[in-house]
């Protein structure tokens, strides 16, 4: 937290040095400060912040191709003529315990078109999901375990 | 570039919006027709919004569509999601096409507890749910 604090305070110093004060000088100066404070990562306490902000973005691109996708055969499948469903509620085990990690997951499954995330066990050990199109259950909760929860868990836990 | 850049996203989120729109006419229950609607048409206003920055280029009119966006994507599926939730407690039918539904008896009407029982899951909780309930 205190490395991001930092970075922010390097991307506005190069502002104010470089004078103008627009959008892509911010991001400029966020990367600038981002790579200075990499390389003298060794001098400061040690912080995860090295290897979350690579995290956080990979995540992002991987949600966003997630998004693409899932919208287009959501498309598609509301489009076909026969009307081409297997929905179901499916319980999903969940390894991660946190509130701010399940609300993240909970938003991010319903966020994927085809899938929407009903409610969580009072004990906090199983999700149900409903879910548009699934030939099998335990096939989709590989893929939201592999996918989202891994994802989510390494960046939060 | 940039006019067809702004045409281009429009187009894309007035499509996305007409096939929620044609979601909710077509698809069989409540919950289907939540999964088309919702997440769609914010995709759609999403691209709308996108189209409105490229077309203005202006800083402020850019940060004020991003956020609209980021609040779009952060409160729609809290929508979705409680709509769900409370039709599939009140006791909204699910589309006879469902082919598995792993949530049922799960649900204590009485003391509202939502169990955790499942086949996937080696926990096994006897205090829940009576099937009839």
């Amino acid at each position: 937290m205190t490395t991001f604090l930092l970075n922010i305070l390097l991307a506005v110093s190069w502002i104010a040095l470089t004078g103008a004060f627009t959008p892509t000088n911010l991001v400029i100066g966020f990367v600038l400060g981002y790579s200075v404070l990499a390389m003298t990562q060794r001098l400061m306490a040690p912080s995860g912040y090295f290897t979350k902000v690579p995290r956080v973005i990979s995540f992002a691109l991987f949600f966003l191709w997630k998004l693409a996708r899932a919208s287009v055969r959501v498309a598609l499948t509301v489009l076909s003529p026969r009307l081409n469903i297997r929905p179901a509620v499916v319980a999903v085990p969940l390894d991660v315990r946190s509130n701010g990690a399940i609300s993240l997951l909970a938003n991010l499954i319903t966020l994927t078109p085809g899938t929407l995330y009903l409610d969580v066990s009072a004990d906090r050990r199983v999700m149900y999901i409903h879910t548009i199109h699934v030939d099998d259950p335990d096939e989709f909760r590989r893929a939201i375990k592999d996918g989202f929860e891994r994802r989510v868990k390494e960046m939060l836990e | 570039m940039q006019e067809v850049l702004t045409a281009g996203l429009m187009v894309g989120g007035a499509l996305f919006m007409l096939v929620a729109a044609l979601g909710v006419l077509r698809m069989p229950d409540l919950f289907l027709r939540l999964s088309a609607s919702t997440k769609a048409s914010s995709f759609g206003s999403g691209l709308i919004l996108l189209a409105a920055a490229a077309h203005f280029a202006d800083t402020g009119v850019t940060s004020r569509a991003v956020a609209t966006i980021v609040f779009l994507l952060l409160t729609t599926p809290i929508a979705a999601h409680m709509l769900g939730r409370a039709g599939y407690f009140v006791g909204v039918k699910l589309s006879d096409r469902t082919v598995i539904d792993e949530l049922a008896y799960q649900y204590d009407l009485r003391t509202h507890r939502l169990a955790s029982r499942n086949p996937a899951t080696t926990t096994v909780e006897t205090d829940s749910v009576s099937p009839e309930s």
